[in-house]
């Protein structure tokens, strides 16, 4: 499994991290790399194998419905990057 | 006074009974001593007035003859990766600059209701992703037991900040979060003892995540004892956390103390015997064997088969579950931001600049596994191979009741060595990751040192919940170890 620099790049995007053009070359070695090395499952015949989707064995139950936190709007907003009046103010994010 | 330092919580809490001295005069001995090891890089962030202030508390408790219990009044310290309230918390990372948790994290908020002192913030890989604690963007921890031939040591990750300040003596004790080894080859490394419990013992709300279905929270101690005192504190029951599990913790603490393993079967994973292993390694391994004989255990060779395949399952799991969980980081909410013209832009600057460049490796893997196309081949993939994984620890235990492995394949390297390829520094996790993918309670404890003269961990691995088994053998074992723990640097 080798990645080119275009492969890296898009997944680059759709990761929304940005990678230096001249980083390109080097990341898309390693991961190459890595790719490389985690390919040796398919020796593994999984073919009768479920998969495992929760590591705990426990059943899930069912919690009371009811309010059970609320009205912390100063906490909420503690860690605004800018409030205006009582409402978090973020650069607009629906294009 | 390094004599306080020294203490183990089991006699710290006594000597605080006895009156023999106040939690004030324990807490201002760290801080003093915090100072001093400044060069250790150990804390990010030392909550000064916030352990003055729980310390004096708790000695109000005490004159009022009050007491919350075992560690009331302990000095300890917490991984930057939990949230605590009103406290700066990182995970190591640029990209939650300026994040002050509104909240505390289940697990430190236990400790915190317990009495316990938190003296500060440990110094971690950045999002608990690394074994070096090189990815940190606070920079390196030094190992104390280090410099070897001129060249400071790691001291493992991700805890390695937690690792270092229990060894040098700047905590009693310190949370760390352990997803594939992060709390055990630390713990090796810096010649202390570490607990990974059950997946599901501790809550992780309020932790910051890593890979999900992974992530456990454990102790960082001096002895197996205070492990076992700190997770009894630490463990239980959350309705915040849907992987929290409502099974009784027991009494760890007597476990821990008994001493008598007679009758137990403790099985030795052949699989974990590979070409290579280290003379040293395999020697220490050895002497434990020998150790559990000698207390009456039955020692016996157990088959693990899919073992050779739990590094690379755990390089898909992990990192797909990571791309997944960092997503939240987008320079929008909190944290840090770069301005750009677009939507996009800011995302991928915010992104590219926040994250260094393990953690970006990693979310770049997980976006490809996960993507369209590839999904089967790598993660459901995976994700069955981590079934056999787990069915093998699952048929091992029909017939043993823990199993007795090496805790990493080397002692200590030094700052900048397995740097070149990513696949080397992975390679350290080869014994700690498959008890991770099965979920299951494992405990380094230092056992003996290298021809280096550095500390080496062996690990025992129990049942789902079997904590207490887990402790007992490591308690007999640890007594007849015979380690001498780092000796203390007194610079107050």
């Amino acid at each position: 499994m080798s990645l080119d620099k275009e492969t890296v790049k898009t997944i680059a995007f759709l990761a929304r991290v940005r990678v230096p053009d001249d980083q390109l070359e080097g990341l898309a070695g390693e991961l190459s790399a890595i790719l490389g090395w985690i390919t040796q499952l398919g020796e593994v015949d999984t073919s009768d194998v479920e998969p495992m989707t929760s590591v705990a064995t426990i059943a899930q139950h069912h919690r009371t419905d009811v309010v059970t936190d609320g009205r912390r709007r100063d906490a909420v907003l503690a860690n605004a990057p800018h409030a205006i009046d009582d409402y978090y103010a973020l650069p607009k994010v629906v294009e | 006074m390094s004599t306080l330092r020294s203490l183990s919580i089991a006699a710290a809490r006594d000597g605080l009974a006895r009156r023999d001295f106040s939690a004030v005069e324990l807490v201002e001995a760290h801080l003093e001593a915090i100072e001093a090891a400044g060069d250790l890089n150990a804390y990010i962030t030392v909550t000064a007035d916030v352990a003055r202030a729980r310390a004096a508390a708790a000695d109000d408790r005490r004159r009022q003859k009050e007491t919350r219990g075992d560690l009331d009044g302990i000095p300890i310290a917490i991984k930057d990766l939990f949230c605590t309230e009103g406290v700066r918390t990182t995970a190591g990372s640029h990209i939650l600059d300026g994040f002050v948790p509104p909240y505390e994290s289940t697990v430190s908020a236990k400790l915190r209701d317990a009495g316990a002192v938190m003296l500060g913030k440990t110094n971690l890989d950045e999002f608990a992703m690394g074994s070096s604690n090189v990815t940190s963007h606070f920079g390196a921890v030094k190992n104390p037991w280090g410099p070897r031939d001129g060249k400071d040591l790691v001291p493992g990750g991700s805890s390695g900040g937690s690792a270092a300040a229990v060894a040098a003596r700047l905590c009693l004790a310190a949370t760390g979060t352990d997803t594939g080894g992060s709390i055990r080859q630390p713990a090796s490394f810096c010649g202390i003892v570490g607990m990974k419990p059950t997946y599901g013992r501790c809550s992780r709300w309020g932790i910051v995540a890593f890979a999900s279905s992974l992530d456990q929270a454990g102790p960082m101690t001096r002895s197996v004892q205070d492990a076992a005192i700190m997770l009894q504190e630490m463990a239980g029951y959350d309705d915040r956390d849907s992987t929290s599990a409502p099974i009784e913790v027991g009494a760890l603490e007597q476990a821990a103390v008994a001493g008598d393993i007679r009758g137990l079967k403790v099985g030795i994973p052949v699989e974990y015997r590979f070409d290579g292993m280290s003379g040293e390694i395999a020697a220490l391994w050895q002497k434990g064997i020998e150790i559990l004989r000698a207390r009456g255990a039955e020692v016996v060779d157990v088959s693990l088969p899919h073992t050779r395949y739990a590094l690379a399952t755990y390089y898909i799991i992990a990192p797909a579950e990571a791309s997944s969980n960092l997503a939240r980081y987008d320079g929008v909410r909190f944290g840090l931001r770069v301005k750009a013209d677009s939507l996009d832009e800011m995302y991928e600057m915010t992104r590219g600049e926040g994250f260094g460049a393990e953690v970006r490796r990693r979310i770049l893997i997980g976006a490809y596994v996960l993507s369209a196309g590839y999904y089967d081949a790598y993660y459901l993939k995976a994700q069955k191979v981590r079934s056999l994984i787990a069915g093998d620890f699952t048929l091992a235990f029909d017939t043993v009741d823990a199993l007795l492995a090496p805790t990493a394949p080397s002692d200590a390297f030094a700052i900048g060595e397995k740097m070149d390829d990513p696949i080397t520094m992975y390679l350290n996790d080869v014994f700690t990751v498959p008890t991770s993918l099965a979920g299951l309670p494992a405990i380094s404890l230092p056992a003996g040192l290298s021809g280096r003269g550095l500390p080496l961990g062996l690990q025992i691995i129990g049942r789902p919940f079997d904590e207490a088994t887990v402790l007992r053998i490591a308690g007999a074992l640890e007594a007849d170890a015979g380690f001498e723990p780092l000796p203390v640097r007194d610079d107050g």
